[in-house]
C-alpha cells in the first residue's frame, strides 16, 4: 500500500514541476500548466502525509 | 466538556524537555533534521529576500557566487558551532544560558529573544496573508507602508495568525511533521514558478538565461532609494541571515535532538534549496513583476506567486509563511517559558501567538525584512559566542564554565558586560566607521569572544573550596 502511495506522491510532485518546463519549451500554455500544478499539489498533500512521517519515525534510520 | 478537558490534558502532557537534557530514546534521525531544515528555510522569507536582492541591485555574478560561498559558511557554522555544542549539552539555548549567566540575565535575554522571534514570525504571517487575501480582492501593502492599510488586511492576518498559533501549541513534533510533508513540494513550486515565467522575460533557451539574468533580472542597478549590494553584501547576508540560529546557538533547541553533531550539516538542505534556489527563483518572479507592472511599489508575494503559478503558487506562499512562523513561534514560546518553567508550553505559545499576530498587522515588518534579519542575528550572536567560549575556552585557561550555576548566582556580570560591550562597539563601528549592518557580525563575534574572556578574568572569583572537589556538571550529557 505504501509503495502505491509513494508512486502517487511522486506523480503529484512531477505534475507540480514538469508542466513549467513544458511551458518553457513552448509545448503547453501557462493556463494548463497552472491547472496541472494544482492537481499535483492536491495529489501530494493527499498522499504524502500517509507515508512520509511514518517513514521518518522508524528507528532504523542510521 | 469531556472533549474540552481531553484537549487540555493532551496539551499539558506535551513534554519538549525544555528544562532537562533530551533522553537518548527521544533523539531524532538525520532525516528529521533534513526535512525540518528544508521546510524552515524554504519558507516565506524567501519570497521577500530574493526580491530584495533584485531591489538592491545585486549583479547576476555577485548573486550566484556570493550565495554559494555564504551558504557554505552557514552550513559549516551550523555543524561546527551549533551541532557540536548541542550534542555536548543536550539543552535548550535558554537553559544553557541560565547555567552560564544566571536567571536574571536569562530573563532579560529571553524577553529580547522572544520579541525578535515574534517579529520574524509576524513577518511570515503577513507574507501568508498576502496570499490568503487574494480571493477577497484585499488591498495589498506597498514598499512604503508602515501601518495596516485596511480592515481586510487586519482580519486576514488574524485568521492566519490564529491557525499558526494553534498548530504551534501542539509542539515541535507537529511542526516537524508538517514541514517534512510541505518541504519537497514547496521547492518544486519555487522552481516551477520561475521556470514557467522565463519566456515572459525573453528566455526561450538555456543559452538565453545568463545574458537576460545580467541585463534584465539582476541588473546591478538598485531601485530608487535602495543601497547597492556587492558580492560581499550577498555573501555576508547568506552567511549571517541565520546567525541567531547557528553562531547565536538558537538552534540548540532543535539540534539537541540530534544523535551526532554531524547532523548540523543537514542544514545544507535548507540553505541550498531555500537560500539559493528559492532566492534565485523569487528574484526572477519579482523582476518579471517589476517589468510588467512598470516598477509598481506593491510588494506582496501572494499575487506575484499567483500570477506565476496559479492557485498552487498562492497556496505555496501561505504554507511557506506558515512553516517559518510555526517553529519561530515555538522558539519564542520556549524563550518565554524558561522565565517560569511552571508555565505550560501551550499557554505561553498562545500568548506569544497573539502578540505576534498583532505585530504582523504592520507591513513595515516585511518591507524592512533584510535589515531586520541582519539586526536580529547581530543582537543574539554575542550570547552564542559566550556559550562557545564558556564550553571550549574557559576550562583551558583556568576559568570556570557555567559560572552562575557554580556560584549559585542569578546574574553573571561577565556575560552582561560582554553582550553590552559587543553591541555598543558594533553600533560605534556602524555610526563612525560606516560598516553596514550586514558585515558587523564578523567583527562582533571576535569582540564577544575576547570580551567574555577578559570579563570572566575580571569577574570570576576564586572558588578554592569547590575546585578542590570537582564534581561533574549534573545537566551536561556527553552523547558521543
Amino acid at each position: 500500500m505504501t509503495f502505491f502511495l509513494k508512486i502517487f506522491s511522486f506523480v503529484g510532485l512531477g505534475l507540480t514541476l514538469v508542466p513549467s518546463f513544458l511551458v518553457f519549451q513552448g509545448f503547453i500554455e501557462p493556463g494548463l500548466s497552472k491547472t496541472l500544478m494544482l492537481v499535483g499539489t492536491i495529489i501530494w498533500f493527499a498522499t504524502a502525509p500517509q507515508w512520509l512521517n511514518k517513514f521518518q519515525e522508524e528507528p532504523k534510520d542510521e | 466538556m469531556q472533549k474540552k478537558q481531553g484537549l487540555k490534558d493532551r496539551l499539558d502532557a506535551i513534554n519538549e524537555y525544555e528544562q532537562e537534557p533530551i533522553p537518548q530514546s527521544k533523539l531524532k534521525s538525520w532525516k528529521s533534521f533534513v526535512g525540518t531544515y528544508a521546510g524552515e528555510h524554504t519558507a516565506g522569507t524567501e519570497f521577500v529576500l530574493g526580491p530584495l536582492f533584485v531591489a538592491h541591485g545585486a549583479s547576476a555574478m555577485s548573486l550566484v557566487t556570493g550565495l554559494l560561498v555564504g551558504n557554505i559558511l552557514a552550513v559549516l557554522s551550523w555543524a561546527f558551532f551549533t551541532g557540536k555544542i548541542s550534542v555536548k549539552t543536550r539543552l535548550t539555548l535558554y537553559h544553557q544560558i541560565k547555567k552560564i549567566a544566571g536567571s536574571k540575565f536569562t530573563l532579560v535575554y529571553n524577553l529580547v529573544n522572544a520579541g525578535l522571534f515574534c517579529f520574524l514570525a509576524g513577518a511570515m504571517i503577513a507574507v501568508s496573508a498576502t496570499a490568503v487575501g487574494l480571493p477577497f480582492n484585499m488591498e495589498m501593502p506597498t514598499l512604503t507602508d508602515v501601518f495596516p492599510n485596511s480592515i481586510g488586511w487586519v482580519a486576514t492576518v488574524f485568521v492566519v495568525g490564529t491557525i499558526t498559533t494553534i498548530v504551534a501549541m501542539f509542539g515541535f513534533t507537529q511542526v516537524s511533521k508538517f514541514a517534512n510533508v510541505a518541504a519537497p513540494w514547496m521547492i518544486m513550486i519555487f522552481i516551477a514558478a520561475a521556470v514557467g515565467v522565463l519566456p515572459r522575460l525573453g528566455i526561450n533557451s538555456i543559452s538565453d538565461f545568463w545574458p537576460v539574468a545580467e541585463t534584465t533580472i539582476w541588473t546591478g542597478e538598485p531601485l530608487i532609494g535602495q543601497s547597492k549590494f556587492t558580492f560581499w553584501h550577498v555573501m555576508f547576508f547568506a552567511w549571517f541571515c541565520n546567525m541567531a540560529m547557528h553562531i547565536g546557538m538558537a538552534d540548540m533547541s532543535l539540534l539537541r535532538y540530534a544523535k551526532k553533531w554531524q547532523y548540523g550539516f543537514s542544514s545544507a538542505s535548507g540553505v541550498f534549496l531555500g537560500h539559493y534556489i528559492a532566492w534565485i527563483a523569487s528574484g526572477i518572479l519579482y523582476s518579471l513583476f517589476l517589468l510588467e507592472s512598470d516598477n509598481s511599489l506593491v510588494f506582496a508575494p501572494g499575487p506575484i506567486a499567483y500570477e506565476a503559478a496559479g492557485i498552487a503558487g498562492a497556496i505555496c506562499v501561505v504554507i511557506a509563511g506558515w512553516t517559518t512562523a510555526n517553529p519561530t513561534l515555538y522558539r519564542a514560546g520556549l524563550a518565554i517559558q524558561s522565565i517560569n518553567p511552571k508555565w505550560k508550553t501551550w499557554k505561553v505559545t498562545l500568548f506569544v501567538g497573539l502578540f505576534t499576530t498583532i505585530a504582523a498587522c504592520f507591513p513595515a515588518l516585511v518591507m524592512r525584512l533584510l535589515e531586520f534579519v541582519a539586526l536580529y542575528g547581530l543582537i543574539l550572536m554575542p550570547v552564542g559566542a559566550i556559550i562557545f567560549v564558556d564550553i571550549y575556552v574557559l576550562p583551558r585557561i583556568g576559568l570556570r564554565s557555567n559560572y552562575a550555576e557554580l556560584k549559585n548566582i542569578s546574574f553573571n556580570p561577565a556575560v552582561a558586560w560582554t553582550w553590552f560591550i559587543t553591541l555598543a562597539v558594533c553600533l560605534l563601528l556602524n555610526l563612525f566607521i560606516g560598516i553596514e549592518i550586514f558585515f558587523l557580525g564578523l567583527p562582533g563575534w571576535f569582540i564577544a569572544v575576547g570580551g567574555y574572556i577578559v570579563c570572566s578574568r575580571i569577574f570570576q572569583k576564586p572558588t578554592a573550596h569547590k575546585m578542590a572537589t570537582p564534581t561533574p556538571i549534573p545537566t551536561t550529557v556527553n552523547a558521543n
